[in-house]
């Protein structure tokens, strides 16, 4: 059992937890992820480890409410607990200092680049992060970005905060200022990396993205996370989750998320016919 | 020779294939008594006793069917428990038609069966778990006193070690990455052939030798090999071989499209096939296609026809005579309605434009000369390409090395095939005091193997630790 010791509602249906976990904290590196089960009847989910504390054995998960399994989970409180977490899961980030780094962040994958901003910083990188979301609301973890960032530029949809456009404007704005990168990540929703890989290809810059494909195992056993990396079939759990964002079949992997459309619906409905419409919803 | 017994093996009762197919509850009824004692007296105490030396644990069988026909289950047990910590598990799977009652006495001699060693062994391990009490085992105390074991995966190997050793003395931790233990037990063979509460069962009996078993623990990630090497005095790799492979032909990654270790991990680790009661969904549909030819691929096909699948239809490339599965399972799925395509191989998966699955292109296939294997190679014909329609496709064409462990780990010598090499007389490897068997070792196998593979292990880590302990 894995307990929560903090809770936190940070933007519309996101929440910020941490959890205590001594062995995945102890190991955790920057890019990893961890597979949880919220009881006995639960599925497996992925989540990115947003953030760990060693010496206190925590680390911290900030998961948006998208099916059952979210929703089911934003209604546990802090003393409350987890049944199972394997993890840390997934190769590392590739940590070290490139020299300039761009930064691109969305929506709740935003949670998932900040430890990966944090380590490049701490390696002295030169840190340019963009965060995008659809409103200034959806923009989470600001100020912690900032914190590891020599540059923050925040994009929304609807100009709520910051430049009003997507972040591939953001982008493009700034090599046009004569900015110029080493290294690029983008992790977002998955229609967001697929376009930033392709600016990033036009602008012939190198690009990491972390992908969000559905599993079972996470440890390489079932292969229902497989994607296709310049043709070839490699495992989002093992070989992943960060792919060099030119190589990915994008058409293929979005294909493959909607796989369970309509049983991932049937299920949201069931549960909430049965507990009610959580307020935050 | 005047022999008063059957020819044929007593009878068990099994349940009907039209009933059957609409759950997953076991097939086989397993033995009463009576049954049990009727079929023993077939057991003639041959001098030669070849089951027992074709037994991979080298169970002392003529003696628990002695003990069986003289209704006495207890000593039967306890013949066995000497043996094997997962009877009611081997009573089930075991392919003993091509082990113990493979080279019975009684099943040589001209129109007789062999007697039905399996099925007895099942009856005496599941006469102990209803009669709990009575097993020897549970009453043994452990010291902890003799050293510290690890023990990297908790499926057949690894809970034979576990078992032997905790029975010697020695404190074992077993490690599992996944959130319930038994391995291939638990996530790969499905209910009904071998339901969950045996297994359980079975791993409870280990609990109480004093098995300490931590699930959610993947080796490699959540603790390293180095912390595994210093905290105790050996350690035994049965991480499974544990990475599916797939054809990688056209259209391997539509929708639809599962490997066989998904399919079936969806189904037995996660009940997906009480979805929505559990929350893990499996395509439950009505053109199923089940590419390979062994046990796993007879699994797939009859879980799909339980998941109500209207036709499934298993495509091998080669025919009957090479299947490798158990003939019983092929009779099973054969009773259930499941359909055999052989010489048939699949070229390309098409979707229905919507990214499904929605037809499979096959080829068919002729036997050539014998390959390494000694099975003779399957040739495809030139032009016999046909298409058929399907909802759903799950390839059983085996599994690779899993490298998450062995990454980490590069002081280990592997073999060609990425397999741990380990002397295959004491399961040592190329690290001192580090032990590996299974499927890990050997690529995919049988549980049993594995559970041999465990057994002489066990006596070698037993050896090594002793030696170190009195030289230091």
């Amino acid at each position: 059992m894995f307990t929560i010791v903090s809770k936190e509602s940070i933007a519309p249906s996101e929440f910020d937890i941490w959890i205590k976990a001594p062995r995945i904290a102890q190991q955790a590196k920057a890019g990893q992820f961890a597979v949880l089960r919220l009881d006995e009847s639960g599925e497996r989910i992925p989540l990115t480890i947003a953030d760990s504390d060693e010496n206190k054995g925590l680390i911290r998960f900030i998961f948006q409410v998208v099916g059952k399994t979210t929703a089911k989970m934003s209604m546990l409180n802090i003393g409350e607990s987890i049944l199972d977490i394997l993890g840390p899961l997934g190769t590392p980030s590739k940590i070290k200092n490139y020299g300039s780094v761009l930064m691109i962040g969305g929506g709740v994958g935003i949670a998932a680049l900040y430890p990966i901003i944090k380590a490049l910083k701490i390696e002295n990188n030169r840190v340019i992060t963009i965060l995008g979301g659809r409103t200034s609301d959806h923009v989470i973890m600001k100020d912690e970005c900032a914190k590891y960032s020599d540059k923050l530029i925040i994009t929304t949809d609807d100009g709520s905060e910051g430049t009003k456009g997507v972040v591939t404007d953001a982008i493009r704005a700034l090599i046009k200022n004569g900015e110029n990168f080493d290294y690029s990540w983008c992790i977002g929703p998955t229609i967001m990396m697929k376009y930033c890989s392709l600016t990033a290809k036009e602008i012939n810059l190198p690009i990491y993205v972390s992908l969000n494909s559905l599993m079972v195992d996470g440890t390489g056993m079932c292969g229902c996370c497989r994607v296709s990396i310049d043709s070839k079939i490699l495992f989002t759990c093992v070989d992943g989750p960060e792919f060099d964002g030119q190589k990915v079949d994008w058409n293929e992997l979005m294909n493959r998320l909607k796989q369970y459309k309509t049983e991932e619906n049937k299920s949201s409905e069931k549960y909430l016919s049965e507990v009610g419409e959580h307020p935050w919803l | 020779m005047a022999l008063d017994f059957s020819k044929d093996k007593t009878p068990i009762k099994e349940q009907d294939p039209n009933l059957r197919i609409k759950n997953f509850e076991e097939v086989c009824l397993g033995y009463s008594l009576h049954e049990g004692m009727l079929e023993a007296t077939r057991c003639i105490n041959c001098k030669t006793k070849p089951c027992v030396s074709a037994c991979p644990v080298s169970i002392d069988i003529p003696t628990f069917i002695k003990q069986i026909k003289e209704n006495d289950l207890k000593a039967a047990a306890t013949t066995i428990d000497k043996y094997t910590n997962l009877p009611a598990v081997c009573g089930r799977v075991c392919p003993q038609e091509s082990q113990c009652e493979g080279v019975c006495t009684v099943g040589k001699i001209k129109g007789f069966q062999p007697v039905a060693i399996g099925k007895l062994e099942r009856l005496v391990a599941d006469w102990k778990y209803t009669n709990k009490k009575t097993s020897k085992s549970e009453n043994i105390k452990n010291s902890f006193k003799k050293g510290n074991v690890a023990v990297i995966g908790s499926g057949p190997s690894g809970l034979t070690v576990a078992g032997d050793l905790a029975k010697l003395g020695y404190k074992v931790i077993v490690f599992e990455a996944l959130h319930s233990a038994g391995g291939v037990l638990t996530y790969g063979i499905p209910e009904f052939r071998l339901p969950q509460k045996i297994v359980e069962t079975e791993i409870s009996a280990m609990r109480k030798l004093g098995v300490k078993i931590e699930c959610n623990v993947l080796v490699g990630k959540t603790i390293t090999m180095q912390e595994i090497m210093q905290k105790f005095d050996a350690c035994y790799i049965s991480v499974g071989a544990g990475t599916p492979l797939f054809q990688g032909i056209k259209g391997t990654n539509l929708n639809g499209i599962y490997s066989a270790s998904e399919y079936l991990t969806r189904i037995n680790l996660m009940h997906s096939y009480k979805f929505p009661l559990y929350d893990t969904p499996v395509k439950m549909v009505k053109n199923v296609a089940v590419i390979g030819g062994g046990n796993v691929a007879m699994d797939a096909a009859r879980c799909a026809k339980r998941l109500g699948a209207k036709n499934v239809t298993v495509f091998y490339r080669r025919t009957l005579d090479e299947l490798p599965a158990r003939i019983e399972e092929y009779f099973h799925a054969v009773e259930e309605g499941i359909r055999f395509s052989w010489l048939t191989n699949p070229i390309e998966y098409s979707d229905n434009g919507k990214g499904e699955v929605a037809s499979i292109k096959c080829i068919r296939m002729e036997l050539g000369t014998p390959d390494e294997s000694g099975r003779r190679r399957p040739i495809p014909i030139k032009d016999s390409e046909f298409s058929l329609k399907v909802d759903c496709v799950i390839e059983a064409i085996g599994q690779g090395a899993n490298k998450v462990l062995l990454d980490t780990f590069p002081e280990l010598e592997l073999n060609k095939k990425g397999y741990i090499k380990a002397d295959p007389k004491t399961g040592a490897t190329s690290v001192q005091g580090v032990y590996a068997g299974g499927d890990i070792v050997t690529g995919a196998a049988t549980v049993i193997l594995a559970m041999g593979a465990g057994k002489t292990a066990a006596i070698a880590i037993d050896e090594y630790i002793k030696n170190k302990k009195t030289n230091k």
